[in-house]
């Protein structure tokens, strides 16, 4: 069944504070190459049958209308994954 | 038995029976918890609570709505994301935009999980994100009331500072620059922290309303702060602030005089 994915970042201008945690903790495990952590979201809409246009349309109006929050992020990505 | 200080559930003397015509709805959404808090701030403050429930549409004719705090649907998503969705939302967040001559539009207050949802919602500006020190923040905030035009802050006097409970964890309230250059420049910051912030909040803010303000957002809770022996310590005594009860008896006074 194809999956429609939809990645959600914090905006690059929001000071992401879990990313910033993270980054903070890597060294703790000796991970001392990456010099920042931004933490976002991926969702897996699962589609019954075809992705038509009409059905990639209405996951993009869902990521802009509900899975993201235009103030604080970014829809980075709507694309679909077959398997 | 009598005493100065009321019991809980005595405050038969208490309340000021001119004022009983003012109809306060506290919505319940799942997960909310301080809606009974909310509903007993305003029953102190001399209005009627009215519970509404979030499934339901009718606002069953109240002159003004409160979203309490909690974490509606368990904050998944983000926080009052989902509960911006219910059925209740919709007919609160027209009523709020209510424009015609014959209907003022909708008071209504978000605390804490409510404020969340009423940016969700669009009704103010900004959202709110995770606090920048990433902990849970329980404390008595000292906060400054700047804007005492608003239904909910009118028995303020200007800049006056309350002191009353804060709790959450995703509080640092976060804008566009060139939103809080507007909200800044038409006085639209209703509450502002005191002392350090306590979030990392946009120049402290802990409260905003909208253009029309009929709608008031804070993030800390004064139906927390509205009863002698369970608010925050005051120079009285412990425990003994009530700084809180104003944002009540100012709307069930504004509610009575015709002005919100």
């Amino acid at each position: 069944m194809p999956t429609i994915v939809v990645e959600v970042m914090p905006k690059p201008e929001i000071l992401d504070p879990q990313g910033k945690a993270i980054a903070n903790a890597l060294p703790h495990l000796g991970f001392t190459g990456f010099s920042g952590v931004r933490q976002g979201k991926r969702f897996e809409l699962t589609v019954e049958g075809e992705v038509t246009e009409a059905v990639l349309d209405d996951a993009k109006r869902a990521a802009a209308e509900m899975l993201s929050n235009p103030v604080i992020e970014d829809v980075v990505a709507v694309r679909v994954e077959e398997d | 038995m009598t005493s100065a200080i009321p019991l809980i559930g005595d405050f038969r003397a208490e309340t000021p029976r001119q004022l009983d015509g003012a109809r306060i709805g506290v919505v319940t959404f799942p997960g909310t918890l301080d809606d009974r808090d909310a509903a007993r701030a305003v029953r102190l403050a001399g209005g009627t609570a009215v519970p509404l429930w979030h499934a339901d549409t009718s606002l069953h004719g109240v002159d003004a709505v409160i979203l309490p705090g909690g974490f509606s649907y368990g904050d998944y998503l983000r926080a009052g994301a989902i509960a911006r969705f219910a059925p209740v939302m919709e007919t609160i967040i027209a009523e709020a935009q209510a424009t015609s001559t014959s209907s003022s539009p909708l008071p209504v207050l978000g605390i804490c999980n409510g404020f969340q949802i009423l940016t969700e919602a669009h009704l103010l500006p900004g959202s709110m994100v995770k606090n920048d020190h990433l902990k849970f923040l329980c404390t008595d905030q000292v906060l400054r009331v700047e804007n005492t035009t608003t239904a909910w802050t009118s028995q303020f006097t200007e800049d006056e500072l309350i002191a009353v409970p804060m709790k959450n964890q995703d509080g640092q309230y976060v804008v566009s620059a060139a939103e809080l250059e507007q909200i800044e420049a038409e006085g639209r910051v209703v509450f502002r922290y005191v002392g350090a912030n306590p979030n990392g909040s946009r120049n402290g803010i802990a409260g905003v309303t909208n253009a029309a303000g009929n709608v008031v957002g804070l993030m800390p809770h004064p139906e927390h702060a509205v009863e002698p022996g369970y608010g925050p310590d005051d120079a009285t005594g412990m425990r003994n602030g009530t700084d809180g009860l104003t944002i009540f008896t100012s709307v069930v006074s504004s509610l009575a005089k015709g002005t919100a």
